[in-house]
């Protein structure tokens, strides 16, 4: 059990997907500039997230040790159906996001988060309960960088900054500093 | 084709549309990877293989490719050259394939590489496509290394591993982990919107 619980931390806040390892980071820098959509993708992404572990559990156990050169391309295949799935479903459930989400939807297929996840699960040879921790926690942890960002960015455009520094370079700073208070959490469990 | 217009496919990639400065693309890579700059050239010399190979293989199949089913083949096609790559690295550089761990896999989804297939190659002859793809790849490359090698001199005062300022200097550590990346990167597109602006005002006061 106690393994669960550092396996869900560790990916979502000690070693978090995006501020500590850089991935997603298209949406990320693209998506945050409205809270609640920041919101809703982190969830599209999260399950995602979770369906690509449960998928990628079941092609290592029972496809890969007969072809391991298939690894990236078989999970790549996985994670894009499964892209092209929410996304229709998403189409129907709320139209409204679906526009608000715009490109970054189909994007999510190259979210390298995603195929991390995919390729660290199975190198750590994670039981499909592990896996499926380490996909929620993740997923939160993205959900979690992303709001955090996109409540920051909705915060400056209310403050005067310099125009030199506006666009990219600014996101690109405040995401130093985020990333630098996520290194608090370095200490939190000692044993990895 | 005439040589100025091949040229011009070449050098855009570098300067002019830079795909990690201009277009902000690739971004994970660039930032995850580039703690030294040794790893900086291993993951831009495998992002150019992938990059030049796909797209020459793209643009030559362009004809054969239905439309609906595009992006697929270009990611399995992408997929397969990342595996030889990945083998190849192992191979070669073992050291170095495991400090860069999952990031050469990683390749598959950098942005640059479906964005040129995309943008580029499934349109073009196997000419230009390639010469586009030699561009960005430089234009990546020498990111990467710009990158790298600021890193590596402030947080670990060296450079390709070989000490630079002697046993006195003291490390500014935070440089080579994570928030490092993002404060170099921002740093450097600070530069760049500064030179842009100065132009500008520049071209504004000679007009005025």
């Amino acid at each position: 059990m106690s393994d669960l619980v550092w396996i869900f931390v560790g990916a979502m806040l000690v070693n978090n997907f995006t501020l500590y390892y850089f991935l997603g980071l298209c949406p990320f820098f693209g998506v945050s500039g409205r809270l609640q959509v920041a919101f809703r993708l982190g969830m599209a992404t999260t399950f995602v997230m979770v369906i690509t572990s449960l998928s990628s559990w079941a092609l290592t156990t029972f496809v890969l040790p007969y072809a391991p050169y298939l690894k990236l391309i078989s999970f790549i295949v996985v994670i894009a159906s499964t892209v092209q799935f929410v996304e229709m479903l998403i189409k129907k459930v709320s139209p409204v996001l679906f526009r608000a989400l715009g490109i970054y939807l189909p994007l999510i297929t190259t979210n390298c988060a995603i195929l991390f996840l995919a390729l660290t699960q199975t190198s750590k040879e994670y039981s499909l309960i592990q896996g499926l921790a380490f996909a929620v926690g993740a997923g939160g942890g993205f959900t979690l960088a992303l709001v955090l960002m996109a409540g920051l960015r909705e915060e400056l455009e209310l403050a005067t900054i310099p125009a030199v520094i506006k666009g990219t370079a600014l996101s690109m700073i405040i995401a130093g500093i985020l990333s630098m208070a996520f290194m608090g959490f370095a200490g939190m469990f000692s044993a990895s | 084709m005439t040589p100025e217009k091949m040229y011009d496919e070449f050098t855009k990639g570098i300067w002019k549309e830079n795909p990690v400065f201009v277009q902000v693309l690739g971004m994970c890579p660039t930032l995850a990877v580039t703690n030294s700059a040794v790893n900086a050239v291993a993951m831009g010399a495998a992002t150019a293989f992938v990059l030049i190979g796909s797209c020459f293989l793209v643009s030559a199949l362009r004809k054969y490719i239905p439309k609906q089913v595009r992006i697929t083949t270009y990611i399995v096609i992408i997929a397969t050259f990342v595996t030889i790559a990945d083998m190849v690295l192992e191979a070669l550089v073992p050291a170095v394939h495991k400090e860069l761990g999952a990031f050469i896999a990683l390749i598959v989804v950098n942005c640059i590489i479906l964005g040129r297939q995309e943008a580029f190659a499934g349109r073009n002859p196997p000419l230009p496509a390639v010469l586009d793809a030699a561009g960005m790849s430089v234009g990546f490359f020498i990111a990467l290394m710009c990158l790298g090698s600021t890193r590596e001199i402030l947080g670990s005062g060296s450079i390709f591993g070989v000490p630079l300022f002697g046993p006195s200097y003291e490390p500014w550590v935070i440089m080579v982990l994570p928030p490092g990346g993002f404060l170099v990167l921002g740093g450097i597109l600070l530069l760049f919107n500064w030179v842009k602006q100065r132009k500008l005002a520049r071209r504004a006061g000679a007009s005025a």
